[in-house]
């Protein structure tokens, strides 16, 4: 494939450990952490520094290539699929941590340092990054900026956007910008919130300034279990409604219970059909009152076991259980589809029940592992790749799952981004004037539209056509579901 | 994960295997987080997720070139990736089924093939290899500063004669130990004799085979194996409780006999047995060392402990060594990233050179951030890998142990 022009330029341009270009060396990059979707792009570059990194861009520009900007590859929504003929820029190489400012409690670090060692490096200083991404392990705090990242904790600490200051970026004409400030607030638009979530469209990320919270005197979580599901889902509304904000509460159902089990000992009850962590956080005695009231609204819920983590050790356990759930999947099926609707809380029970029914009719098994504190769902689809037809099966089912969430009022994505996979229900979400709105914020930033294209916002001509296959004209789907 | 292996490939058990292994990974991408090499490079080549997509090619029917084998000889088989799994990927059995491949559809270089023939012909036969060690320390204040680091100085140990006991263990000899750390096993046959504990180590036994396995050199591997097994199959026979290895890189391999040597129908019973029976030293102490055993009379000596990836992924062993030596009265000083390779593996150091430097290095600094007045290890690879570099001594832990038993015998 070095024929091509833009092969040719970037290997005479950049060091040759720098340019992937071999069919051999790129099949392992034709998708993110959403294996369904596979694209080979011409070339993968790995700058090493900025100045690398700026070279490749403009030498895409002048080219007219597309590049797709790529961090861990933990992604679920396919936004760092590579394009045919586009590059794929990878920013793993930037992956030091520049500076902690313990007294500002801010962190300077590169895109690609992974999300957990932001909170390593800042512990001893009794500092940390509060967005924690399941996938935290792995993914890159460029790449949780891209998409706005939530976790966890965002129940309380808000998602990347309200824990970052300050990002550097380059444009794709190798412009160099810095967006934000030291300053908590800045005359002008809000551009930071705007960069936050744009999915690779507006710029690359070469630095970000994080904000980093103090470590609460005291974090304990709540275990509880119940016999269905419904149960469970009331139970997060009647804690909601009671006027607690834990830093987390979060929903696993016995499938996924049974898969984590399998990996770690977590200490999750192993006959529940669903369970909540429910994690309180500040001052011992603080902490102490909200837990008396946790668990009574619990019992009241309905509880079956209430478990209160008594150590530092048995917390983490019960969260690493969590936080492993999703690749523990693959315990239970060969591929899993992950959804990310989100849902006004007190519908909980009910969409739990329609994703239940849709579970059934399609003969695809359903595993529920949630954010069911902000109503952030993460349906996975078990299904598997090999047998013919059951990814597109898996494929419509997600759809009328995201459909749902939309007929009650919610999103079609909480925390993962559209990407590639939610690009069609982007066209349910939004109407033709939000989307050309869209379109113009991006070209503002890349007009030549050569960053990340095709992904997030859907061309008004792919709406048309996926509006011809689903939605007519004003009739939204589900007309027995409630509207706001 | 979705895979497409051909049907005759899927006839044979080891097809069938990687099938199954390759559609357990879910492309999450956990692994690269913890992959010594990922951190270096960059490259997803140079993780696990992205050598698991070079295995599937291969094994899908694409032949292998020389970047494929590239990337696959720089996977230290440090099996932290299995660790930090949650999908509970097999990889490091992927892994051999894809060396095998590459290795039978792709010739190396004759540069290549002779180097590793010469590492096998030397490093696994301790009768080729002490002599030469021996002569490298006589000759050892004439040599250049590089190769004098490699070579330690001559122990001269006692002879001891193990006491006879009622309970009897086998302990394996090994390849390279007796030659560079003769003190590790010796060691160890004064602590377990302190505890009731006979050590028998038949002559004709030697290499666990790991090395000629992670060569390519399947047949001579399992050679090594029987001969192992030849070798203690009649003191096994005769009540010995278990195979005791000191070098937490063998014990994982002895674990494998059953396994490889399945279809081998004249010993496969045997070496099950041998496997079940194998236990790291590590497991041995700490089951039957009693509180009195460890005096606790080290007097706070402050040591960094690497955990060798043997012990912690390849068997899973984590926080044994480090309670035994707190026990004993040895103060740990912490190490960051401690679930780093330190680029020892076997014969990695002196087939990846650079990476394995830069992954001593690293694993160096850390180790020596809290200021240790030693380093203790529980591999022989790791030992000799950090001790060319240290700058304070490095020891197996179960000399620490046995040094204290010995002030209590005066």
């Amino acid at each position: 494939m070095a024929d091509k022009p833009i092969i040719a330029v970037l290997l005479e341009r950049l060091p040759e450990r720098c340019v992937l270009h071999d069919a051999e060396d790129l099949r392992p990059y034709e998708c993110d952490g959403l294996s369904a979707y596979r694209s080979m792009p011409l070339a993968v570059v790995i700058p090493e520094n900025v100045e690398q990194a700026r070279l490749a861009l403009q030498l895409c520009a002048q080219h007219a290539v597309p590049v797709v900007a790529r961090g861990a590859g933990t992604g679920l929504s396919g936004g760092a699929l590579p394009l045919a003929d586009g590059i794929s820029l990878s920013m793993a190489r930037f992956n030091r941590i520049l500076d902690i400012d313990v007294a500002n409690r801010v962190a300077r670090v590169q895109p690609g340092v992974t999300n957990l060692s932001i909170s390593t490096a800042a512990e001893p200083h009794g500092l940390y990054y509060a967005p924690d991404p399941s996938s935290q392990i792995a993914c890159s705090i460029g790449g949780n900026v891209a998409e706005n990242a939530g976790g966890v904790h965002c129940l309380k600490y808000g998602l990347t956007t309200h824990n970052i200051q300050a990002l550097e970026i380059l444009t794709m004409d190798g412009e160099h910008m810095t967006i934000g400030s030291a300053a908590l607030d800045a005359p002008g638009f809000d551009l930071l919130a705007l960069l936050t979530g744009s999915e690779g469209l507006l710029g690359v990320i070469t630095e970000v300034t994080v904000k980093l919270l103090p470590r609460p005197e005291t974090a304990q979580v709540v275990l509880a279990a119940f016999a269905s599901v419904d149960a469970a889902g009331a139970a997060v509304t009647a804690v909601i409604a009671s006027g607690i904000i834990p830093a987390g509460l979060e929903l696993l159902d016995r499938p996924a219970i049974h898969a984590v089990e399998q990996f770690i000992d977590a200490g999750y009850p192993a006959d529940a059909t669903a369970i909540l962590l429910c994690e309180l956080d500040g001052s011992s005695v603080d902490v102490g009152v909200q837990i008396e009231h946790v668990n009574r609204v619990f019992r009241d819920a309905g509880a079956t076991e209430l478990k209160v983590s008594q150590n530092e050790a048995e917390r983490q356990r019960f969260w690493a259980g969590r936080k492993s759930a999703f690749p523990a999947m693959g315990r239970l099926s060969p591929d899993y589809y992950c959804m990310d609707g989100t849902i006004p809380r007190k519908h909980l029970a009910r969409v739990l029940n329609r994703i239940e029914t849709l579970s059934d009719e399609y003969g695809l098994p359903i595993c529920n592992v949630f954010h069911a504190g902000d109503g952030n769902l993460h349906p996975l689809i078990l299904y598997d790749a090999n047998r013919p037809g059951e990814l597109e099966r898996a494929e419509e089912l997600g759809g009328l799952i995201l459909e749902t969430c939309v007929a009650v009022g919610g999103t079609i994505t909480g925390e993962h981004g559209v990407g590639m996979e939610k690009i069609n229900q982007m066209c349910v979400q939004f109407n033709t004037a939000e989307l050309e709105q869209f379109h113009r914020v991006k070209d503002a930033f890349d007009p030549a539209g050569l960053l990340n294209p095709g992904k997030a916002i859907p061309t008004l001509h792919r709406c048309a056509e996926f509006g011809a296959m689903h939605v007519h004209e004003g009739q939204l789907p589900h007309p027995e579901l409630e509207r706001f | 994960m979705q895979t497409s292996l051909p049907a005759s490939l899927l006839q044979t058990r080891a097809g069938l295997e990687a099938d199954e292994i390759l559609r357990s990974c879910v492309h999450c991408g956990f692994c690269n987080a913890t992959c010594p090499t990922y951190q270096l490079t960059g490259n997803e080549l140079d993780g696990p997720r992205g050598r698991i997509y070079l295995i599937k090619q291969v094994l899908e029917g694409h032949a292998p070139t020389e970047k494929t084998r590239l990337h696959l000889d720089r996977c230290l088989t440090c099996r932290a990736c299995e660790t930090t799994c949650p999908s509970g990927v097999d990889y490091h059995h992927l892994l051999d089924t894809g060396r095998e491949r590459v290795a039978r559809d792709l010739q190396r270089p004759l540069l290549q093939r002779g180097l590793r023939f010469l590492l096998r012909q030397l490093l696994s036969r301790s009768r080729r290899f002490t002599p030469l060690v021996r002569t490298g320390q006589a000759l050892r204040p004439l040599l250049p500063a590089a190769l004098k680091a490699r070579i330690p100085a001559r122990q001269r140990l006692p002879h001891i004669e193990p006491r006879p006991h009622a309970r009897r263990m086998l302990l394996l000899d090994g390849c390279v130990q007796p030659a560079l750390a003769p003190q590790i096993n010796h060691a160890t046959i004064r602590l377990l004799d302190s505890l009731g504990i006979q050590t028998i180590v038949p002559a004709s036994s030697g290499c666990c085979g790991g090395l000629s396995h992670h060569l390519d050199a399947g047949d001579e591997a399992r050679m090594f194996m029987r001969r192992n097994i030849d070798a203690w199959w009649p003191a096994i026979e005769d009540g010995a409780e278990a195979i005791v290895i000191t070098a937490s890189g063998c014990a994982p391999m002895v674990r494998e006999y059953g396994r490889l040597l399945a279809d081998d129908s004249a010993c496969a019973g045997k070496a099950a047995r041998v496997s079940e029976l194998a236990r790291d030293i590590s497991e041995i102490v700490a089951g039957e060392a009693s509180g009195s055993d460890l005096p606790g009379t080290a007097g706070g000596a402050r040591v960094a402990f690497h955990s060798p990836c043997t012990l912690q992924h390849g068997q899973g062993i984590t926080g044994v060594v480090e309670a035994l030596l707190q026990q004993a009265g040895y103060t740990l000083v912490p190490v960051a990233d401690a679930h780093l390779c330190c680029g020892s593996a076997g014969t990695y150091s002196i087939l990846q050179a650079d990476l394995a430097t830069q992954l001593r290095d690293n694993k160096l600094a850390a180790l020596q951030a809290g200021r240790p007045d030693i380093i203790a290890t529980a591999n022989i690879g790791c030992h000799a890998h950090l001790a060319g570099a240290a700058g304070v001594p490095v020891v197996h832990w179960i000399e620490l142990l046995a040094r204290l038993t010995g002030q209590q015998a005066k």
